[in-house]
């Protein structure tokens, strides 16, 4: 760079534009200012930040924050949205709070405000692991057929819903069924050969099928399993034992699984939904859960 | 004008005294309100910093980049609160080092997804999302169930977030190793009770990956999304309390 000559006015000639006066190597720098215009909306808007620091909470502060003279927060904000959206469904809802399941199903326009709200409850939180349409996979029950294992009305399923299956719910359903062999070097207390026999006796049950091992294994199944799951393989809701003399099973009814189920144990675990949503909505979903084909 | 600041530029000791001075006021103004930073996070109780396990759990999410498409963060807007609960606390956060919080939302946000499903739905889900949900794109991550732990060098890293500002004792330092089997597998010979004792009560002691004989990346990071958005007693938690003048101090820990 070279040294800046003496300030005088140097016009370049093609543009007509004035230059600094600063020259590299024979290029001339051209003096074209930012227009006016836009140096003017630039000041504005320092100023818009000043007054935007005044109104709203901006700076931390040695005690806290500026809270800003509007008082504005975005917590008041959603409050604000959510006492509006209160406000709209207060109608139904609040008729809805005070009736009973039985006075739900009587009316049907409540009974279809309480269907579809606890449809969009269960499509975001139940059918994950329910399925979307409460199909049920293996180890979630099927939630359309009437095989329940904590009961079907739509108190039970109200109750299921708020404690759940082994969660963290004091109240929670926790009857879990034992592992029968040997696992983590403890001794079984069944042996293998008795732990096959009450698969198959388990497996044939609503067929019935007379064999030396169904026999054996029934001796098993009155010693060990009739306690929970009852005479013939009935189910007991008290402990959340499943019927066994159906063809619905949750793991599977495979002598296969049979025998993984009766050696390892099952804990199936739902979560209690209490604390994770409104009574409303856990009142809604088990309206719509009971109303899905299996409800008594 | 002009004329002016020709003297400026031809006096490099005065131009770098004024380039001095015009830097010192954006550093000013941009840098020192963040040094008092800890006044704006509201005071919570019950965020506790994560066990060893969890914290390789968030090791494994982020090596994984599980955040490039799950946010971490409930914004404080009806719909969200809705669907996911409670708008995330900035103190809910204040042991992530790195934050997770994630920018996009390709999956859903998992704030507060910890408690939200069972184990074995996460296990299952990890090793191939379409078994339980069919429309799902998210990768199968099945390996994380092969792979043992290796060495994490936990003590190392406990040390490094105590630096940073996060409140483990030394007593969490030196029984990080243990702590960290403890949690995943309650039948091996180590109490977990020294865990609780130092992390809560509140801290999940089983074996998440649905295998007890072996220690895997899938029991870490299942343990850490189960403790996810978990720490806060929302029945108990006043939204308010934050607003409510204080003596500036955050009441839990020293966040940095």
């Amino acid at each position: 760079m070279s040294d800046a000559p003496e300030l005088h006015k140097d016009i370049d000639a093609p543009t007509g534009v004035e230059t600094t006066g600063h020259e590299w190597d024979g290029l001339k720098e051209l003096n074209n200012p930012a227009p006016r215009w836009w140096l003017i909306v630039w000041m504005l808007t320092i100023v818009w930040a000043i007054g935007y620091w005044v109104v709203y909470p901006s700076w931390p502060t040695l005690t806290g924050h500026t809270k800003g003279i509007a008082g504005w927060t975005q917590y008041d904000k959603l409050k604000h949205e959510q006492a509006e959206i209160t406000q709209r469904q207060s109608g139904w809802l609040g008729k809805f709070h005070k009736a009973s399941f039985a006075e739900i199903k009587q009316d049907p326009v409540l009974f279809e405000f309480a269907r579809a709200g606890g449809e969009v409850v269960f499509k975001e939180n139940c059918a994950a692991c329910h399925g979307a349409g409460g199909e049920g996979r293996r180890g979630y029950p099927n939630l359309n057929d009437d095989d329940w294992l904590f009961g079907g009305t739509a108190e039970d399923i109200y109750n299921t819903i708020n404690v759940g299956s082994h969660s963290t719910h004091p109240n929670t359903h926790a009857v879990a069924m034992p592992a029968f062999g040997a696992v983590m070097g403890r001794e079984g207390m069944l042996t293998p050969a008795q732990i096959d026999d009450v698969a198959t006796y388990v497996s044939y049950l609503r067929q019935l099928v007379a064999s030396e091992a169904f026999a054996r294994g029934q001796a098993v199944f009155q010693q060990n399993c009739v306690s929970c799951h009852g005479e013939g393989g009935i189910g007991n809701r008290q402990m959340g034992a499943p019927r066994l003399n159906d063809a619905i099973w949750l793991y599977g009814g495979d002598k296969a699984t049979l025998v993984q189920t009766i050696t390892k144990g099952r804990a199936g675990v739902m979560p209690s939904w209490q604390s994770r949503m409104s009574d409303d909505s856990r009142r809604q979903v088990a309206i719509y859960v009971h109303s899905l084909g299996g409800g008594e | 004008m002009l004329e002016k600041h020709k003297k400026l530029e031809r006096n490099s000791m005065l131009l770098l005294m004024f380039t001095v001075i015009a830097v010192s006021i954006g550093g000013i103004i941009e840098i020192l309100p963040l040094f008092r930073m800890q006044t704006t996070i509201e005071p919570v109780k019950g965020v506790r910093p994560y066990t060893p396990l969890e914290l390789m759990g968030q090791e494994i999410y982020i090596r994984e980049g599980c955040n490039t498409c799950h946010s971490q963060q409930i914004r404080p807007l009806r719909d969200e609160q809705q669907r996911y609960g409670h708008y995330s606390l900035a103190a809910e956060s204040m042991y992530d080092h790195p934050f997770v919080w994630g920018s996009k939302r390709t999956g859903p946000d998992l704030a507060r997804v910890g408690g939200k499903y069972s184990d074995e739905w996460h296990v299952a889900h990890l090793k191939n999302p379409r078994a339980v949900v069919p429309e799902s794109i998210m990768p199968s991550y099945a390996f994380l169930a092969e792979k043992p732990y290796g060495d994490w060098r936990i003590k190392k890293r406990l040390k490094v977030l105590q630096s940073l500002g996060v409140p483990y004792t030394q007593a969490m330092i030196d029984e990080a190793q243990n702590d960290y089997e403890a949690q995943a597998n309650p039948n091996t010979i180590i109490d977990p009770s020294g865990l609780q004792e130092r992390y809560g009560d509140k801290v999940a002691v089983r074996d998440f990956d649905g295998n007890p004989d072996e220690i895997t990346e899938m029991d870490a990071l299942i343990a850490y999304l189960q403790k996810l958005g978990t720490d806060v007693d929302f029945s108990t938690y006043d939204p308010d309390y934050a607003l409510k003048p204080q003596d500036g101090k955050p009441k839990t820990g020293a966040a940095k």
